[in-house]
């Protein structure tokens, strides 16, 4: 995007962008780390974070697709075998997917994209940084103590009056975390709205923050839900204040009305994030502007909207009327065409574009096939009929991975690897990075293609033992998940790496148009040297130079 | 910058229809009328409701994204009570009679 | 808006964010910021509210009676105190505005006092609510226990009328209870900000802290002016 002739940055060259001070060298220290205002520093603090959890997230993956590989319950009691799979949604939905997106590249790329010095309220960023450990703790303790064993939807009365395990602290770790993830919405939504650079207006945004805006709309709105439910089974659990025991003559279909009011919504948090950078990796690697942007824009909104008004899908056969059922099922499917309306402006946008297959872009493409399916088959469970009889099942489960697996974590590591040179100023290695990718999508759809069959044939989800006949495609799918551990841990391995002994990137090594490739890789602290002014929309990218190469290369038709 | 300094009198005034209408929510329910008795407290709930949002809250002198968000969290409030209730008032219903609901 | 140069020698009100250009656009920060967090807080009473709507509708008797057993005199004294202290709440933003410290300070203390005054009624309330056997657990008694020979002729027709009634308390104690932990808060904050306000960081050029302090108090008392009349007068018509 061309800022004006005044404000151009000091033109730097990969060696002396490291000489002058930039936030990463600007001060040294623990204290200036864990004491910082800085949202690029912050961001660094949330990756550590969700990292740690993704870590563990995964190692109750592996313990679960390690017990499935046999039909009979043989690597751990069923008990143990409920807190396992109840400790890996818990951590992988409220400590990685919800914050990951937002919190790392969210807090890195919100101001540089709109040109200011920082967020809204740099100290609340901070704090919720802190708020995030602090919940973090809670469920961390209670993990260490046995976790939990109702599964991440803690449906009552079986976690107000019947397990034993530590329900109360990790509802208050939960309860704690939302309140991160409310101080980032809150920061985002003001910044976005008061601190745009002279001449950004609302339609030259970048659509990623058109998504991250539409993520904090939701987290604003439907996480004090989640607040006040978790509230209430505590104080059932330990105050006997009983809210929902059919004994008393409470209504265990309330707290699933009250739980999905705000979990659906959540699964749109999950996405949103991703899709922003989606369409940002797509315009860069097809160098082109992303077809439709106001489509796309609109249609971010539409989703975190229509996202509120469809959580009855999930209590289908739970017990709720059938004509609530009826309605929800409607706007269910209403729900799924503002995301078909990305993926066929994303589609459109590679159409004549100059498509470079670049780590991110692998990424950004495999994101584009797999969304599609997981939201295809998100339109099936929304149809009545198909979801009485697989809900519960591994279809449902393959349904959710195919969109926050194949989904959101494409997407974050795609943004990631598009993003990390500007972040560290180094570049990671190219053939790794590239084989990561690739072993990452083929391990995904190993992993998850044989649930959508196990499911429709009728395996039931949260089963520590199951039917012998159900063996061979359940150890597809183990064998699935560890090559896409592999493809995890490669880039842990190359991006630290890449810290010390990656070359250096240069301030926009993928040629890239958008105000925080105007800066130097890594910024200095206050972002711009001189503050940018807009005047252009985002994506300009040089339709004329672009078009000259492709005649030249391959003459279309 | 304008500020838009709120005289103490309105502020006196809006105290005073507060108090008033208490008062008046109190005795309209010792009068039993059926399903109105519902409908009249929550009337006078959301007109106190309002003063103090328009007036304590100077929503009145507000910039209109102020006045958008407070509309839509209240908004978002009906969304969740009243699409619950779509449930909670059509079970056992009659209208399409279907086996074991 | 001009776009402003890292190295400005422009001055600067001394409150004024290194992230902000002008104290107009930090004002308007900080007020969207606590609007949207208020608009968090009602979805998090909304909850409670949803829980509430939907048990009335299914136990309209046990709701009635069980709230007819709150002291609807000391409600709608606390209703009356809180209005009040809104008041003192709003007149000390005005104080702010025309320049008077030293009546911030007044207006913030007499906020503190009224705001003081409701969570020592409402101790009482909880006081009669144990000594009654209302506070649902192991000894909880609404039925057999209760002076009033119509509840028990009731409870005679419909034994579940004791266990619908717990479910009323419940949400009366989580309810109250919530709001009176925002209430707490709130006082705390309000210390703060009158230890700030004799301090003297308060004028009319910059008083943001306050205006905040004011939304979520204001915030606060809708809460309760919802809480009074669907948990206290919900019987009141009924014979006692």
């Amino acid at each position: 995007m061309n800022t004006s002739a005044a404000a151009t940055p000091e033109p730097t060259t990969a060696e002396t962008a490291f000489e002058r001070p930039n936030y990463l060298n600007a001060v040294y220290g623990v204290r200036s780390w864990l004491l910082t205002r800085d949202h690029k520093r912050i961001a660094i603090l949330y990756l550590i974070s969700v990292t740690i959890f993704f870590a563990l997230g995964s190692l109750m993956a592996a313990l679960v697709r390690l017990e499935l590989l046999t039909p009979e319950g043989d690597l751990m009691g069923p008990d143990t075998y409920n807190r396992v799979f109840t400790m890996h949604g818990i951590i992988m939905v409220f400590f990685f997917l919800i914050p990951a997106i937002p919190a790392v590249l969210g807090n890195f790329l919100v101001p540089l994209m709109i040109g200011a010095k920082d967020l809204a309220m740099p100290k609340l960023n901070l704090a919720s940084w802190y708020v995030y450990n602090i919940g973090a703790a809670f469920t961390l303790w209670a993990i260490f103590n046995g976790g939990v064993d109702t599964g991440w939807t803690f449906y009552t009365p079986f976690s107000t009056n019947y397990s034993n395990t530590y329900v109360v602290s990790t509802a208050l770790g939960i309860f704690i975390t939302g309140f991160s993830t409310i101080f980032t919405g809150l920061n985002f939504i003001v910044t976005i709205h008061r601190m745009r650079a002279p001449g950004l207006t609302w339609f030259r945004l970048p659509l990623f923050i058109w998504s991250t805006y539409a993520t904090s709309l939701i987290v604003v709105l439907g996480t004090p839900v989640i607040a006040i439910t978790l509230l209430l089974v505590g104080a059932e659990r330990l105050l006997h204040l009983g809210v929902f025991d059919p004994k008393l003559g409470g209504d265990p279909v309330l707290f699933q009305h009250l739980f999905w009011f705000y979990s659906h919504p959540a699964v749109y948090i999950m996405i949103l994030p991703a899709m922003g950078v989606i369409s940002e990796l797509v315009a860069a690697f097809a160098r082109k502007r992303v077809f439709g942007y106001k489509f796309v824009a609109f249609a971010s909104v539409g989703i975190a909207v229509l996202g509120f008004l469809v959580w009855g899908h999930h209590m289908f056969v739970a017990g709720e009327s059938v004509y609530a059922a009826t309605i929800f099922s409607v706007l269910s499917m209403l729900v799924a065409v503002p995301s078909a309306i990305k993926v066929f402006n994303w589609t459109a946008t590679l159409y004549e574009g100059s498509i470079s297959y670049e780590t991110p872009m692998l990424y950004a493409l495999g994101f584009i096939g797999l969304f599609t399916i997981g939201g295809l088959t998100g339109v099936m469970l929304a149809t009545l009929g198909i979801d009485v009889h697989v809900h519960d099942t591994y279809f449902i489960v393959a349904h959710f991975h195919y969109i926050m697996v194949g989904g959101t974590i494409m997407a974050y590591l795609g943004g990631l690897h598009y993003w990390w040179p500007k972040i560290s100023g180094k570049l990671y290695p190219n053939f790794l990075s590239r084989l990561s990718a690739l072993l990452v999508f083929v391990g995904f759809n190993l992993t998850f293609a044989p649930q959508f069959v196990l499911g429709y044939l009728g395996m039931p989800r949260r089963y520590w033992s199951y039917p012998p006949e159900f063996q061979v495609l359940n150890v597809l799918s183990t064998a699935g998940a560890s090559i896409l551990g592999v493809g995890y841990m490669l880039p842990l391995f190359y991006f630290i790496w890449s810290m010390r002994y990656g070359r250096k990137s240069g301030d926009n090594p993928w040629g890239a148009v958008g105000l925080e490739w105007d800066t130097t890789s890594p910024p200095p602290t206050e972002n711009f040297y001189t503050m940018p002014v807009v005047t252009q929309g985002p994506y300009e990218y040089n339709r004329e130079e672009v078009h000259n190469r492709l005649t030249q290369e391959a003459p279309l038709g | 910058m304008a500020e838009h300094v709120t005289s103490r009198k309105v502020y006196f005034l809006v105290f005073a229809a507060l108090i008033v209408l208490t008062v008046v929510t109190w005795l309209v329910a010792q009068v039993d009328l059926g399903w109105a008795n519902d409908v009249v407290a929550l009337t006078i709930a959301v007109t106190k409701a309002v003063l103090v949002l328009l007036f304590f809250m100077h929503v009145r002198t507000s910039t209109r994204m102020t006045i958008l968000t407070a509309t839509a969290g209240f908004f978002w409030l009906v969304i969740l009570i009243g699409l619950t209730l779509a449930d909670y008032l059509t079970r056992g219903s009659s209208w399409l009679p279907v086996p074991g609901k | 808006m001009a776009s402003s140069p890292l190295a400005h020698g422009a001055h600067h009100h001394p409150a004024l964010a290194h992230q902000f250009d002008t104290m107009e656009q930090q004002k308007e920060s900080s007020t969207l910021g606590m609007w949207l967090f208020l608009v968090t807080e009602i979805m998090f009473f909304g909850g409670l509210f949803l829980t509430y709507v939907v048990y009335r509708s299914r136990f309209p008797a046990a709701f009635l009676l069980a709230s007819n057993s709150l002291n609807v005199l000391l409600g709608g004294i606390n209703t009356a105190v809180l209005i009040g202290s809104s008041l003192t709440m709003a007149l000390a933003i005005w104080a702010a505005q025309v320049n008077w410290r030293k009546g911030i300070v007044i207006f913030l203390l007499a906020t503190i006092g009224l705001g003081s005054t409701f969570l020592v009624i409402k101790g009482f309330e909880y006081h009669d609510k144990f000594v009654e056997h209302h506070v649902p657990g192991p000894n909880f008694n609404f039925v057999e226990e209760n002076p009033n020979v119509h509840i028990r002729q009731i409870a005679a027709r419909d034994p579940n009328l004791g266990r619908h009634a717990s479910i009323f308390f419940s949400l009366y104690f989580i309810m109250t209870g919530l709001h009176a932990t925002h209430m707490v808060i709130g006082i705390a904050v309000l210390i703060v900000m009158v230890v700030l306000s004799w301090k003297g960081k308060y004028d009319a050029r910059y008083y943001n802290p306050l205006e905040m302090t004011g939304l979520y108090w204001h915030f606060v008392d809708i809460v309760w002016i919802f809480l009074f009349p669907l948990l206290y007068l919900l019987g009141a018509h009924a014979a006692r």
